[in-house]
């Protein structure tokens, strides 16, 4: 073990974890709508929505994270009508393609999550908040909306944790996020071990915040653990 | 358009079929050892032990809390020079170089492996405590008790967790494309570089990863069908 190569390394990846942070907060966000639109698509009941909402998360949930990334980073590019839209320089950029994919990942698999919650609100109370003259939406927002939070949130704090270690992808398009400023470290000392335990822990801290964070919100919200 | 795709040394199509030949090949031998890690952590985690436990808890943290990028980086930087370390004692001193199919394997194994246990001890909690009991009053013990009677049931209820292990370890394998494995992932890479054209080959992969995900679906479906002989379905219930 060289300690001392370790204790350098550890200023240097911490610089990473800004954009690491960005990265996922701003996916996660932008994800949180994709999912709803898609799990409202799914359950719709009309086949014209449904059916485009299943077939996107059966692609999503079917691939790997990477080749989704190529695919919108590379792939995309290869049209001259894509390099001369206004999407341009946002597509050129490897910062704006890493978090397009990494939305659209997690959107395809939250919509699952929370197509699961908004499934498991129990018929009565939809009936009984229409009895009392609540309009749909008054319904969907005072109703189906805090019970389907309640519901989904243990999935989706395992879903955070999933965008935290899914975003190392982007530093194979460039950019130096932790695990990109963890592998060129290690190509320049040949410390494997020594920088993966300083990456691998930062990684666990960032992610044992994040269930502190969702297990106070679950508290807080009074949903019992299941044990 | 579809020149590209022509088999032999004109086209792309055979070497893109060999790259999924490749990622059937390395997800499968993840998979087997992700299995067996997966019985021993599990053996760990299920046992009086405080130390197993704890190793078997270490282990599982570990893997489900960074990224497998990092872990696939650890074994392709550092992979070599373990198994050498490891020679050493055992007084070979020669160079060992591990090729990129084993430390892929031992890579998205190792991931694999953690999933598959948290599948498999769920399966032997959720084995009736009444016939490790009767088992145990019919002077059963070791094999005859675990391999017998309590593996088969294992084996039943952890088959639909080890589906989706399947689907997370086939999808991990692209990640092995950065050491130079070529699967369907770095193929397409190389197609898509060499003839110009990133759109097709991205999107030929993709048909592939689903046709696999497809094929297996069946294959998992039509093997829990077979196990659950004989048991009444949840849904009749």
């Amino acid at each position: 073990m060289r300690l001392e190569l370790m204790y350098e390394s550890f200023f240097k990846i911490v610089e990473g974890i800004p954009l690491t942070l960005q990265v996922v907060s701003i996916s996660t966000i932008l994800g949180i709508f994709l999912a709803v639109a898609v799990a409202l698509m799914r359950i719709s009941g009309n086949r014209l929505m449904s059916l485009p909402a299943y077939y996107f998360v059966y692609l999503i949930r079917g691939t790997p994270l990477l080749l989704q990334l190529y695919f919108v980073y590379y792939g995309l590019s290869q049209f001259e009508a894509i390099r001369e839209s206004i999407l341009w320089p946002i597509l050129k950029e490897p910062y704006w393609c890493g978090i397009i994919t990494l939305t659209i990942s997690t959107g395809a698999y939250s919509s699952e999550i929370i197509r699961g919650g908004i499934l498991s609100v129990s018929k009565n109370y939809i009936e009984a908040s229409g009895a009392l003259g609540l309009s749909q939406i008054k319904t969907f927002m005072l109703i189906t909306l805090p019970i389907t939070v309640r519901q989904a949130l243990p999935a989706y704090g395992n879903e955070l944790i999933l965008m935290v270690k899914a975003s190392s992808l982007i530093s194979i398009v460039t950019l130096m996020e932790i695990t990109g400023i963890a592998r060129t470290i290690i190509s320049k000392t040949y410390a494997p071990v020594e920088i993966f335990l300083v990456a691998g822990s930062i990684y666990l801290v960032i992610n044992f915040i994040i269930v502190m964070f969702v297990n106070l919100a679950e508290r807080r919200l009074g949903i019992e653990k299941a044990t | 358009m579809f020149d590209v795709f022509a088999l032999g040394p004109t086209g792309w199509g055979d070497e893109m079929l060999m790259g999924a030949v490749m990622t059937v090949l390395v997800s499968s031998s993840s998979l087997l050892l992700g299995i067996t890690l997966g019985i021993v952590f599990a053996a760990c985690k299920l046992s009086n032990f405080f130390i197993l436990r704890a190793i078997a808890e270490v282990y599982t943290t570990i893997i489900r809390g960074i990224p497998e990028l990092l872990v696939i980086y650890l074994l392709f930087f550092g992979g070599s020079s373990a198994v050498m370390y490891l020679a050493k004692i055992f007084g070979y001193m020669g160079y060992i170089e591990l090729n990129a199919f084993t430390i892929g394997t031992i890579a998205v194994g190792a991931i694999s492996g953690a999933y598959s246990t948290e599948v498999i001890r769920g399966a032997v909690n959720s084995v009736p405590k009444g016939q490790f009991e009767v088992g145990k009053t019919l002077g059963l013990s070791g094999y005859s008790l675990y391999g017998k009677i309590i593996f088969p049931q294992v084996a039943r209820i952890a088959l639909p967790g080890i589906g989706n292990v399947w689907q997370i370890t086939l999808k991990d394998t692209a990640l092995i494309s950065v050491t130079g494995l070529v699967e369907i992932m770095r193929q397409s890479r190389i197609a898509a570089g060499s003839t110009h054209e990133p759109f097709i080959f991205y999107t030929a992969a993709i048909i592939l990863y689903l046709l696999i995900t497809r094929l297996s679906n069946i294959f998992f479906d039509s093997a829990e069908k077979k196990y659950s002989k004989g048991y009444v379905s949840k849904e009749a219930l």
